[in-house]
């Protein structure tokens, strides 16, 4: 299934919640402030890593570009852009957002 | 016109998730124009609101980073940015927009206790 966090990391515990409930070979999108959680440096970019073994783990490219985070982004994680957004949304069956 | 007062803006909010970095910058502007004490203070995911190279264009929102750097025109030029907060997030003092004064989480709180209001955001 696709989980969806759109919060910052250190802000809230949706990521935390989300990646101790998500089932291997899932798909995580993050969005909004959730990009945060991917960019090189950021505590919870940690946590991340660990995540990135077992679900596969999408950035909405617009939202970390408002962000001024493009050339912060940690490997493994793959950019979608809005269009991408709308495929992993009709890839997967089911779907639950973080919010 | 009264005493100047000591007015202190704490920002704790990131800048597009939430409407609060816009509301706050509106009411600082606004606030410039009574001449009075003015400090502006980013901690927690407030220090991304002044992290440079934003580009909004795709999310179709309004860009108000570079208002930051205008602030120094209204004489708002006292910026305080949390150490531990840009620790935690991977950033320095230079990923920022502007010229800041980096503190403390301590020395924040202590800076706060000196002024007559405190506005949040």
């Amino acid at each position: 299934m696709l989980h969806i966090v759109n919060k910052s990391p250190l802000d809230r515990n949706s990521l935390e919640a989300c990646v101790a409930a998500a089932q291997a070979g899932g798909a995580l999108l993050l969005i909004e402030d959730g990009v945060y959680a991917a960019t090189r440096g950021n505590t919870a970019a940690t946590a991340l890593k660990s995540a990135l073994d077992r679900l596969t783990v999408y950035v909405l490219a617009p939202d970390l570009a408002a962000r001024g985070m493009s050339d912060a982004l940690i490997e493994g994680v793959r950019l979608v852009d809005y269009g991408g957004f709308v495929d992993l949304v009709a890839e997967h069956s089911t779907c639950q957002s973080w919010l | 016109m009264g005493e100047v007062k000591k007015f202190m803006y704490v920002n704790r909010k990131a800048p597009f998730g939430t409407i609060y970095a816009l509301e706050s910058l509106e009411v600082v502007l606004i606030a410039a124009a009574f001449d009075q004490d003015v400090s502006m203070v980013f901690m927690d995911d407030g220090v991304y609101q002044l992290k440079k190279g934003v580009d909004t264009k795709a999310i179709e929102v309004k860009n108000f980073q570079p208002t930051y750097r205008a602030l120094d025109d209204y004489d708002v030029n006292k910026l305080y940015v949390e150490a531990e907060a840009l620790e935690a997030r991977g950033l320095t003092a230079g990923d920022l927009c502007v010229p800041v004064e980096v503190l403390t989480r301590a020395q924040i709180g202590k800076l706060m206790e000196e002024q007559d209001i405190l506005l949040s955001f």
